[in-house]
């Protein structure tokens, strides 16, 4: 996530720091207004908070290890323009003094981590925090949310930096002078690690230590949560109640998707090239090229080497499509499930004694 | 120190003591080299900021490889005249950026598009020249830039780099929160060593991954709050000895002759690499 030197062009590395360069004041010119206050000495624990809590080996499920940033944690606390300088400062000295991260791209980490990260972030939590209590299970949620989306959209800042590099700067024989992969290989590799590890070690921080504040310190969060908001009281243990009614909800509506009309763009079977009405609808979801009379070579013999026993969401042995569409979502659902726990229970081993 | 191959691959407490003792150790280490008797060492803070940063942008610059190879020579040979051990520069930036930047780097021997120069048996993969050439710019800019950065922050004590950004005319107030924050940052890698190894010594039995999620969690928890707290107690110092919101920093620089040749020298060697590598 800490774009080091050489990875983006000189030109890129002064766009993002012109980019930054408003929030920064911005964000400046509110502290210098409240420098009699206790401000100042906050965004330096905090920015040192930050550093440190990069240190922490967080165990995931999976039996994998990742590092947290602590941008979620920071809005969710200090507010987004505090927040800003904070990581801000994490970044500057992380680069200066610890080689993470590149001087030249101080400015693109700064952009997207500290700034648009903080911003994500804080705006996430409010929407989804809503006017609940301090308290409240909701305001974990939307804490742990608003730490994983910050991180992930500051990681598609980031790929979209490294991946416009090979397009715009090349030298005379067209080899790429910075990053070398375009847009389609640096997205997903980026967004790999972070919408899985990165991502949950972000969301276990800021949902962690929110719920931990809430039994501790819950004055701590009153900042952000605007308004009057009541302190209540902390949610009790991990209450999944909530997540199993949405998931009973969600099967319970997968009918719907009957109403959907038109074919599904690139998920045709063999036999529906030669079904007119089938045909008429791949054309129309394919800018009306038509579709070849006979299905591909290839296609037709690799459909024949597995069956799905849900073709279609349509078990064979049911004649109501709703009911057919209901049962799939159950055996799907409950399928995942089982996995999950067997790969919980596989990876989720014992911390050696010590 | 390797504690995480004593304890295996699951231990985080002994690896994130291990992670909390490493930064610990490369800011004592820094300070050391900082006060040993080398060029750099020699030179004011503020020189070696903007002569080693302008340095860093003539790399970032370059677009012809001779030009990079010969900045790092450069940053080689000054961290031969300031007394920097090559197993320091080694361990602490060659071989992590070779490890990091190479991972990326190779696969672009095959992915970038250009004229074949060599097929892997039994692959059927291509290296292409272009392929080369951008991983060889990559891996060198990388590993010069990154040079440079080591040289500046192992030569000079921490806050007296933190104050010769004042050069870029970075606002006073940030520098000012730049220092307390790198101060608080030691102290605070200290409390979260002191927590887990007390955790340690007190652990008996084995912990399932729940556990040591909610252990992790509650030790960044129980930070925070010192942290919050230590905010207020520093406050109050400061308010104790007549802080009232304005910021000052004690400028005790003074450019020397040295310090005059060799911001020439920096800017010279600077300028000619802008121009050797355009």
């Amino acid at each position: 996530m800490h774009i080091p030197d050489g990875y983006l062009s000189p030109k890129t590395c002064a766009a993002l720091y012109v980019g930054a360069a408003p929030f920064w004041y911005v964000a400046l010119r509110r502290v210098r207004k409240a420098l009699h206050t206790r401000l100042v000495p906050l965004i330096s624990l905090f920015a040192a908070f930050s550093f440190v809590i990069m240190m922490f080996n967080l165990p995931l499920p999976g039996g994998t290890t990742g590092h947290a940033v602590g941008i979620g944690l920071a809005a969710v606390v200090l507010g987004p323009w505090a927040a800003m300088l904070s990581v801000s400062i994490a970044i500057v000295i992380q680069a200066l003094f610890f080689g993470d991260g590149g001087i030249t791209a101080i400015g693109a980490n700064c952009f997207n981590m500290a700034i648009v990260g903080a911003l994500v972030a804080y705006a996430v939590y409010r929407i989804l925090a809503g006017r609940a209590a301090i308290g409240s299970a909701r305001r974990v949620m939307a804490a742990g949310l608003a730490g994983y989306a910050a991180i992930n959209v500051s990681a598609l800042l980031a790929a979209i930096e490294f991946g416009i590099q090979p397009l715009l700067y090349r030298d005379a024989a067209g080899a790429p002078l910075y990053c070398p992969y375009p847009l389609s290989i640096a997205i997903p590799a980026m967004m790999l690690g972070h919408l899985t590890i990165a991502g949950f070690a972000e969301l276990t921080v800021s949902a962690g230590v929110v719920a931990f504040l809430q039994r501790s310190d819950p004055s701590l969060l009153k900042a952000t949560a605007g308004g009057s908001v009541e302190i209540g009281e902390p949610a009790a243990g991990r209450n999944l109640r909530p997540l199993w009614v949405g998931l009973g909800a969600l099967l319970a509506f997968t009918p719907l998707g009957i109403l959907a009309t038109g074919s599904a763009w690139g998920e045709w079977m063999a036999r529906d090239f030669s079904n007119p009405a089938l045909r008429r609808e791949i054309a129309a979801s394919s800018f009306h090229y038509a579709a070849p009379l006979r299905a591909p070579e290839g296609l037709a013999r690799l459909s024949q080497v597995w069956t799905a026993p849900f073709a279609r969401y349509a078990p064979p042995y049911v004649r109501s499509a709703a009911f057919g569409y209901l049962l799939s979502a159950m055996f799907g659902a409950g399928l995942i499930l089982l996995v999950c726990l067997m790969v919980g229970r596989l990876f989720d081993r014992k911390e050696p004694a010590t | 120190m390797k504690l995480s191959a004593r304890h295996g691959r699951g231990a985080f407490v002994p690896r994130t003591i291990e992670a909390l003792y490493q930064a610990m150790e490369r800011a004592l280490d820094a300070e050391h080299s900082a006060a040993s008797s080398g060029l750099l060492q020699r030179l004011d803070a503020r020189v070696k900021v903007s002569g080693l940063f302008a340095l860093i942008l003539a790399t970032a610059l370059a677009t012809r490889l001779w030009v990079i190879a010969a900045i790092f020579a450069l940053a080689a040979l000054l961290a031969a005249l300031s007394r920097i051990s090559i197993r320091l520069l080694a361990s602490r930036v060659w071989i992590p950026a070779l490890a990091f930047t190479g991972a990326i780097a190779v696969p672009a021997l095959f992915l970038t598009p250009g004229d074949g120069l060599y097929r892997v048996p039994g692959l059927n993969w291509t290296v292409t020249a272009q392929g080369l050439t951008t991983a060889g710019y990559l891996l060198l800019r990388v590993e010069t830039a990154a040079t440079l950065a080591l040289l500046l922050v192992v030569t000079t004590p921490w806050m007296q780099v933190l104050k010769a950004l004042r050069v870029f005319r970075i606002p006073v107030v940030f520098v000012a929160i730049l220092g307390m924050t790198s101060r608080y940052i030691l102290l605070l890698l200290e409390t979260a060593h002191e927590m887990f190894e007390s955790r340690k010594s007190r652990s008996v039995g084995a912990l399932h991954g729940a556990e040591r999620r909610q252990m992790a969690v509650a030790s960044a928890g129980v930070l925070l709050s010192r942290t919050f707290q230590l905010s207020g107690d520093v406050y109050l110092a400061m308010q104790a000895r007549g802080f009232r919101g304005e910021v000052y920093l004690l400028d005790d620089f003074a450019m020397k002759r040295l310090d005059w040749l060799a911001l020439a020298g920096f800017a010279a060697l600077a300028a000619a690499a802008v121009w050797a590598g355009r």
